[in-house]
């Protein structure tokens, strides 16, 4: 079989473009309002636990100020992007891509395992253990797959338009209106603190093999591979 | 430097293109449109009756933020404003089937809806006020609303960069429960921060479609000859006329 399953190439470049969006058109939303509370309510200084700095315009969608627009793109992207991660959670689950390569069992969470793979890690070496990926590896794609990207998704439909009524408990379990927005914003940097390693470390893995077994689906693979 | 500039780049690539397909024909619609589906999938999965959240007094935000106009100078209004609003009149009109023109009493006598709530800007911001008021269908039924009536819009006494006030919702808004012409806020008169004398409340929208400095209720067929057509002074400016929370 191939190193990437085509469901999981196209969720991933699929994936890209919406995030981007939704990432660069929330950047306009918190400049709209850039502060940040806990509980139900809030609206001055004083209430905010974060005040975030201006997002310049090179950085938002669009590419000036316009909070209106920047909703449309933002309420436009959130259904595929939501949409998609369902699709590819059913798709994770029916090929076994998510039980095979991205599960840990206990063994890996074994303090001298963790202690080795983050050794081979501060050499550089990204090809160990059994299995596709390593331990760190699969603890960030089950980070971003299982919490980050759901987490977004529900915190998202918390404070989205004429959902809480009928939500009124998704609201609730994430502490209040204002605490949702917190965690969306929270976790929209966590996926951008994922996304700035996850391209380090395929610039630093060799580039031109990850991007092209990215987008061809690679080579077949029998076991695991060697260490490089 | 080299992997900023290329972020810089990327960045903008995205942009420049996400500038484009908005600017673009089909862009627009398909940015309409999403509302659109995000309206017909809020009717598959919510009930559009739900009431907003309520809370306990003690809930309630030490202060009320005003928004927009917080101190309208329109001579007219400010008369009024002098004398306390004793002369001020709410207008319903339209198509109903008898127009009535009512003071301020005249509301506070018809019963009474209170209700502690979180009014939720569209820029982010919340807060938590108690409000009371007669509801807004009780109104459109004394008035006699009539069949091809799709419509209310609010009309206000303030203008914003020039431009009039005003908003509007459809019948489901305006027969909510919750949907109110509120006079007071946490148990005192509205200040003229918050809308004084009268303002809408519609606690299942956005903070913008709250109209305030309320002056008339008129019930139309169709939005399209009314502001720039699209609903209220935001609307004309490119937001949603269905947003809610």
């Amino acid at each position: 079989m191939k190193r990437h399953a085509l469901s999981t190439r196209l969720w991933h470049w699929l994936n890209l473009v919406f995030v981007v969006i939704l990432f660069m058109s929330g950047l306009t939303i918190s400049n709209a309002h850039p502060r940040l509370y806990w509980g139900d309510w809030g609206f001055a200084p004083e209430q905010a636990w974060l005040i975030l700095p201006r997002f310049p315009d090179w950085m938002t969608i669009p590419g000036y100020y316009s909070l209106a627009v920047a909703r449309d793109w933002h309420i436009l992207a959130a259904w595929p992007f939501a949409l998609l991660l369902l699709i590819m959670w059913v798709a994770m689950l029916a090929n076994r891509h998510f039980r095979r390569d991205i599960a840990t069992d206990r063994q890996e969470w074994q303090p001298s395992n963790i202690r080795r793979d983050a050794a081979a890690h501060l050499r550089l070496q990204f090809d160990h253990g059994p299995g596709k990926y390593n331990f760190f590896q699969k603890l960030a794609y089950g980070l971003v797959l299982g919490v980050i990207l759901p987490m977004m998704i529900f915190s998202g439909i918390a404070i989205s338009s004429g959902m809480e009524p009928s939500f009124g408990w998704l609201v609730e379990g994430l502490g209040g209106r204002q605490s949702a927005r917190s965690l969306h914003f929270l976790f929209a940097f966590a996926l951008l603190g994922f996304f700035i390693v996850h391209v380090l470390l395929v610039i630093l893995s060799g580039p031109i093999r990850q991007m092209r077994d990215m987008l061809t689906g690679g080579g077949r693979e029998e076991g695991p591979r060697d260490a490089t | 430097m080299r992997r900023r500039n290329f972020i810089v780049a990327a960045g903008a690539t995205v942009l420049a293109g996400c500038n484009k397909i908005a600017e673009s024909g089909p862009g627009t619609r398909l940015l309409s449109a999403a509302e659109r589906w995000h309206k017909a999938a809020h009717e598959l999965l919510t009930d559009r009756k739900a009431l907003a959240p309520e809370y306990p007094r003690s809930a309630i935000s030490p202060f009320f933020r005003g928004n927009g106009t917080t101190d309208p100078q329109e001579p007219a209004y400010r008369r009024h404003a002098a004398e306390d609003f004793a002369n001020w009149r709410l207008e319903v009109g339209g198509l109903v089937a008898s127009p009535m023109s009512l003071s301020l009493d005249n509301l506070r006598r018809l019963p009474q809806r209170t209700q502690v709530t979180r009014h939720d800007c569209v820029e982010g911001w919340s807060a938590i006020g108690e409000w009371t008021g007669p509801q807004l269908s009780l109104l459109l039924e004394a008035a006699g609303l009539r069949e091809e009536a799709n419509y209310i819009v609010f009309r206000c006494a303030d203008t914003l960069n020039g431009d009039v006030y005003y908003e509007s919702v459809d019948r489901i808004d305006a027969f909510h429960p919750q949907t109110i012409v509120a006079h007071s806020l946490n148990g005192e008169p509205l200040p003229i921060r918050n809308g004084a004398p009268l303002r809408m409340r519609i606690e299942r929208q956005l903070g913008y479609k709250h109209a305030k400095y309320l002056t008339a209720i008129e019930a139309v067929a169709s939005l399209d000859e009314i502001g720039g057509g699209e609903g209220g002074y935001w609307e004309d400016r490119g937001y949603q006329w269905y947003a809610g929370i």
